[in-house]
């Protein structure tokens, strides 16, 4: 008795494996949505075929993997998103590592994106997981001791998001009684608590879901860059707003491993000739979110 | 030890928030859980029920989901505002109601090893439940039951970082600071072993001496 009904069981369960592989195959693939957004960046830059980058032990692990490991964020909108759906890969920082990848002779499909979140980043890279990162990463002197930077390709400040009904705060120095919110421990909210006086703060492990409190209520402002604060007003232009003007200043730069000058120098030439990639990918990814900005010098 | 010399102010606050956060979890945890240990084996059917459902829930909820209840989903129901204790009552809350069920357990697990003679003897002599509880069971279940609950306490203990990603400043936030102000992650995170072991050993010497203080000449 018990055999058989296993048996009916099985069937079932394989009829039904069948039907969702035959929906599978039928459903459009990704060709089409992968290949119109290729167009847009693929006419922006080439991929380079005749790369020679000497003394960059960083390259040459590249060319001996046969593609390029670049840590990237998933959750900023604009600057680095990852679609949960298609796993698709979008963002100003996103198009910054993929210019540099091109740069360097690796096509879109020789590159492994790696999620990092911002307190694994010096990690990572000194650990050799990844050959570099963009994504919203500041050049600090703190950092300068663990990993070299290159850039900075962009330069934001710190600002304050708040509900879009809300006229009481215009700056850091209207937080007195208020609830601020913002990533544990990163640096804007050491900031806030160190150097102004909020009423009190609250860390989440996301700023999505700092939005989340903030648009409940439960939270009267976030404070992070404002360009990761643009992002979530596109998002939703009639419940937010960024107060105020920025009250630091973050310059953005691409996280290499310490001591590899050539790809430094290499990404920083990239940067200084590419001005007008860089505006393409400003005005695609940035202008909409209403932020203002123009191409930073690089370092030395 | 520049790591922990430069941040001073990091480790301390850290510090301060996981001792709070455990010993706030840990009365609510003892109280509940007892009360909730008595419950399951009362003479009262509903007390026995209402008992067992809260374990089987709670107990079988993963820690972080208990959290997200109070961290996330509790205050838009109430409409309560962030402000300064708030976050930190939540985790208490979610802290004590989780691990009260594994007290609960360890608690009836003692009870059960009271020989049944006991309880008769003391209904026999017209003691209430209440009575034969407080004043025959328990002194006596507490005393077998120090080993098991200590390691509850000491779960407890480490559990407390999970608040780190719920608003709490403890030490299991210390890290995510501290690498912001370029500290090498993997020696903070060293460190904040050393601590955490540092503190085990205080709870295991605690239970050392509760053991020595209470044993039974057999």
């Amino acid at each position: 008795m018990r055999t058989p009904r296993l048996l009916a069981g099985l069937g079932l369960v394989a009829v039904a494996a069948l039907g969702l592989t035959a929906c599978n195959s039928g459903s459009p693939t990704d060709p089409g949505g992968a290949a119109g957004d290729d167009e847009t960046t693929e006419a922006l830059w080439e991929v380079e075929t005749d790369v020679s980058l000497d003394d960059s032990p960083t390259y040459e692990r590249m060319v001996e993997r046969g593609g390029v490991v670049v840590g990237v964020k998933n959750d900023q909108p604009g600057l680095g998103v990852e679609d949960a759906v298609t796993g698709e890969r979008s963002g100003f920082d996103v198009d910054i590592a993929r210019w540099i990848a091109a740069s360097l002779g690796f096509d879109e499909d020789q590159i492994t994106y790696q999620t990092i979140p911002s307190a694994n980043r010096e990690q990572a890279i000194v650990n050799g997981d990844i050959d570099y990162y963009v994504g919203t990463y500041s050049i600090t002197d703190s950092r300068k001791q663990q990993i070299d930077f290159a850039g900075p390709y962009f330069i934001t400040g710190q600002g304050l998001l708040v509900a879009a009904d809300d006229d009481s705060i215009s700056g850091p120095d209207d937080l007195a009684g208020k609830v601020v919110c913002s990533v544990t421990g990163s640096t804007p909210l050491q900031r806030i608590r160190d150097e102004y006086a909020p009423g009190d703060t609250v860390e989440n492990d996301t700023y999505s879901q700092c939005v989340e409190q903030l648009k409940q209520g439960q939270v009267d402002a976030i404070t992070t860059d404002e360009a990761i604060l643009a992002g979530y007003v596109a998002l939703e232009p009639e419940a937010l707003k960024i107060a105020g003007e920025p009250f630091s200043e973050e310059r953005y730069g691409v996280g290499l491993p310490k001591g590899d000058t050539a790809l430094k120098d290499h990404i920083n030439a990239l940067l200084d000739g590419g001005g007008d990639v860089w505006t393409a990918l400003f005005e695609e990814h940035l202008a909409p979110a209403g932020i203002d900005g123009t191409q930073p010098e690089t370092d030395d | 030890m520049g790591v922990i010399s430069d941040n001073l102010d990091v480790w301390w606050e850290g510090l301060l928030g996981t001792l709070i956060l455990f010993a706030g979890g840990g009365v609510v945890a003892l109280v509940l859980g007892t009360v909730v240990g008595a419950m399951r084996v009362s003479p009262v059917p509903v007390a026995r029920a209402v008992g067992t459902l809260y374990v089987n829930t709670v107990r079988n909820t993963p820690l972080t989901l208990v959290f997200f209840a109070f961290a996330f989903a509790l205050p838009p129901l109430l409409g309560l505002k962030l402000t300064a204790p708030v976050p930190l009552v939540l985790a208490v809350c979610a802290l004590g109601i989780y691990t009260a069920t594994y007290v609960a357990e360890t608690i009836r697990s003692g009870i059960n090893t009271v020989p049944v003679g006991q309880a008769e003897a003391a209904r026999a002599v017209g003691l209430t439940f209440g009575q034969v509880m407080t004043l025959v069971v328990m002194p006596q279940a507490f005393r077998s039951v120090i080993p098991p609950l200590m390691s509850v306490l000491i779960a407890l203990l480490k559990n407390t970082t999970v608040a780190a990603g719920f608003s709490v400043l403890n030490l299991g936030s210390v890290r995510a600071y501290l690498s912001e102000r370029g500290e090498n992650q993997l020696v903070v995170i060293l460190w904040v072993a050393v601590v955490f072991v540092a503190l085990v050993l205080l709870l295991s010497w605690l239970q050392r001496s509760l053991e020595q203080r209470w044993r039974v000449a057999r």
